[in-house]
């Protein structure tokens, strides 16, 4: 049969899950990465990273809100989709999705938010005109007592809940990688640590996505880079990545040597179809290039430019690395049979529903949600300075 | 046309057995069926399976199965004295025209049906988000399709491959045991097609059937036991190289 080697079952032949199922992930990924890196900031007070605190915040929102358009358009029938928060199966890791986006999107992230621009877009809504003007009143919630006294609750209680957002993000990222870790019929991607390698990587991703576009807005802006800011960032994305990949390998050297029944079917598979995007691209390219440029820039005084980048190379990897990751993840899970004596091809559509040319539209609305954002709810210029008394106070 | 009474004589029990299937075909709704005086599986006799697409034909047909898709199908299985890990396995349009003749004559070759093996813990079950894919009272695993968001996450969860999204629909498609025959007392399409009686119906919880004898007598082995399913379809004869 066209593009099967060896035996699949019959019904194997097609893969279930496409590309737009690899951004889900990704994007997820991104959004769950972008939000520890606030929460740095916010929770453990780390001023070096503050100028990229609500551009930080802004990305996750961005990305959170096209979270579920891949599947969304993936469903067969995504008109029956809010029978998942109406009638949850609850034995189904997947039923949890509805629950956990909302959570975190209206508890956690838009709450955030909000408390944190209350008091611009309280002053922004006092000097706008005609639309803008209404839009920011919607915004405000009819909340416009900026007293010192009013700032200050927004300033606990934002605190309260970045601290309730670290463990929410968690859950986000760790429950897409229980999605797939949890079916003991595939032996790529059934693992315990599958959770754990989704988190971190999402670190990753979100960490780099957020250190490229504040260099990109800034330059962009004709501002000067907060050299301090970006060397933090590299640094905790050098720490994290090292997690991750440890976390990674260690899942790979456990399955070589362990080489149970699944082993040779997909080590084939490692070495043959997916070559390319988990060796050369995830581990060389997308893993170990960024990780040895983050070392060097740990080691080695650079001079700025040299280190902008440096940084620019390896965040850039760093995200093509995570993407290929997700790729290898749900599209490498797919092609070989469960009956470990064959292998099936991926052929992508061009402009099915869930072809490339969808992919690449889903990829790019976060980044037109977010130019909206932006203009909506700066996030530079004069930002309100947490002095965290409120945490501090007890 | 003159029809003598030796021809009458001949030609009445052909007409009853003629009616009979005619009756067999569309029988009555069975109100009585209580599902909870069953327990539904399958036996496959692999020794006796003749590799002859009749039941994955009469599947198709019975069940409208969408092509390329498959319900059941029938695999053949090469296996040479030293290698049990990488059998030579074929399964052209899943075994529904047949298989074409033996070329090499070294090793073992036999047939093996496949079809859903209606688990008793079936993961396909477990991790469907709306609940539209349940165990049946009676031990079937069916889809509520009007229900079904075609997320193919149950496709995923199978070990076996024995579900995939309909391509019309939308929605999981899988082996219902033809539910919709076995209620009425009948048998499924496969079983009744099968010329050597490789594929029986077995109701567990029918203390007559011939399934309890058999599993008394027989070593009997499910699919990839390791899973931890509760498979109910029950091989017999199963090589070890089977998958």
């Amino acid at each position: 049969m066209n593009g099967v080697e060896g035996f699949m079952y019959p019904n194997e032949v097609g893969l279930q899950w496409s590309v737009l199922i690899v951004l889900y992930p990704f994007i997820t990924g991104l959004v769950a990465g972008a939000f520890i890196l606030a929460s740095l900031e916010r929770v453990f007070r780390v001023e070096a990273v503050k100028p990229t605190y609500r551009l930080a915040l802004l990305t996750a929102l961005a990305f959170l809100l096209v979270a579920p358009l891949p599947l969304q358009l993936h469903l067969g029938h995504p008109e029956r989709s809010p029978e998942m928060y109406f009638t949850p199966h609850s034995t189904s890791a997947m039923a949890m999705f509805g629950y956990v986006y909302l959570w975190y999107l209206m508890a956690v992230l838009v709450l955030e938010i909000w408390l944190d621009y209350r008091r611009d877009i309280v002053l922004m809504y006092q000097k706008a005109h005609g639309p803008l003007r209404l839009i920011y009143g919607l915004m405000t919630l009819g909340s416009t007592n900026i007293s010192e006294r009013s700032l200050a609750i927004d300033d606990r209680v934002g605190w309260i809940v970045t601290l309730i957002g670290i463990p929410s993000a968690f859950m986000l990222h760790g429950y897409v990688g229980f999605i797939f870790g949890s079916i003991k019929a595939n032996p790529w991607w059934s693992s315990p640590l599958m959770p754990v390698v989704f988190i971190f990587s999402a670190m990753v991703s979100g960490i780099a996505a957020v250190l490229l576009l504040y260099m990109a807005l800034t330059k962009l802006r004709h501002h000067t880079i907060d050299m301090r800011c970006v060397d933090s960032i590299a640094m905790y994305l050098f720490y994290i990545f090292i997690v991750d990949f440890s976390l990674e390998m260690l899942d790979l050297i456990h399955r070589i040597y362990e080489a149970d029944e699944s082993f040779r079917s997909l080590n084939f598979m490692v070495h043959t179809q997916l070559y390319f995007s988990h060796i050369v691209v995830q581990i060389f390219l997308g893993t170990l290039t960024p990780l040895v440029l983050l070392f060097l820039t740990q080691v080695i005084n650079f001079p700025e430019v040299v280190r902008k980048r440096m940084y620019g190379i390896a965040g850039t990897l760093a995200l093509i690395g995570i993407f290929a990751m997700r790729w290898n993840v749900v599209i490498g899970g797919q092609l070989f049979s469960k009956s470990f004596l064959g292998y099936t091809t991926y052929k992508m559509a061009l402009v099915t529903r869930e072809g490339l040319l969808m992919a690449i539209a889903l990829t790019l609305l976060p980044f037109i949600f977010l130019s909206i954002l932006l203009k909506l709810l700066p996030p530079w210029g004069e930002q309100p300075t947490h002095t965290h008394k409120a945490a501090a106070a007890d | 046309m003159n029809i003598s009474r030796r021809q009458i004589l001949v030609l009445l029990p052909a007409a009853a057995i003629a009616w009979k299937s005619v009756l067999a075909g569309t029988p009555e709704d069975s109100p009585n069926y209580k599902m909870s005086e069953h327990w539904w599986g399958m036996l496959i006799d692999i020794p006796k399976c003749i590799g002859c697409g009749n039941c994955v034909r009469a599947c198709q047909t019975e069940n409208d199965v969408p092509n390329g898709l498959f319900r059941t199908w029938v695999e053949r299985y090469h296996v040479t004295d030293e290698d049990m890990i990488s059998p030579q396995v074929i399964s052209p349009d899943g075994g529904k025209e047949g298989f074409p003749v033996v070329a090499e004559d070294a090793g073992k070759y036999f047939f093996v049906p496949k079809l859903c093996n209606h688990c008793a813990d079936s993961p396909c079950t477990q991790v469907c988000p709306v609940g539209a894919t349940f165990v049946s009272p009676d031990g079937v695993v069916l889809v509520d399709q009007s229900y079904c968001l075609g997320c193919a996450y149950c496709v995923q969860a199978c070990p076996y491959g024995c579900r995939y999204i309909h391509p019309e629909k939308k929605v999981a498609d899988k082996c219902t045991l033809c539910y919709h025959r076995i209620t009425k007392g009948l048998t499924t399409a496969c079983c009744e097609s099968c010329p050597t009686g490789a594929r029986q119906l077995v109701d567990l919880k029918n203390p007559a059937d011939p399934i309890h004898e058999f599993l008394k007598t027989h070593s009997v082995q499910v699919l990839k036991p390791q899973m931890a399913t509760g498979a109910k379809a029950y091989y017999n004869g199963l090589d070890g190289s089977v998958r």
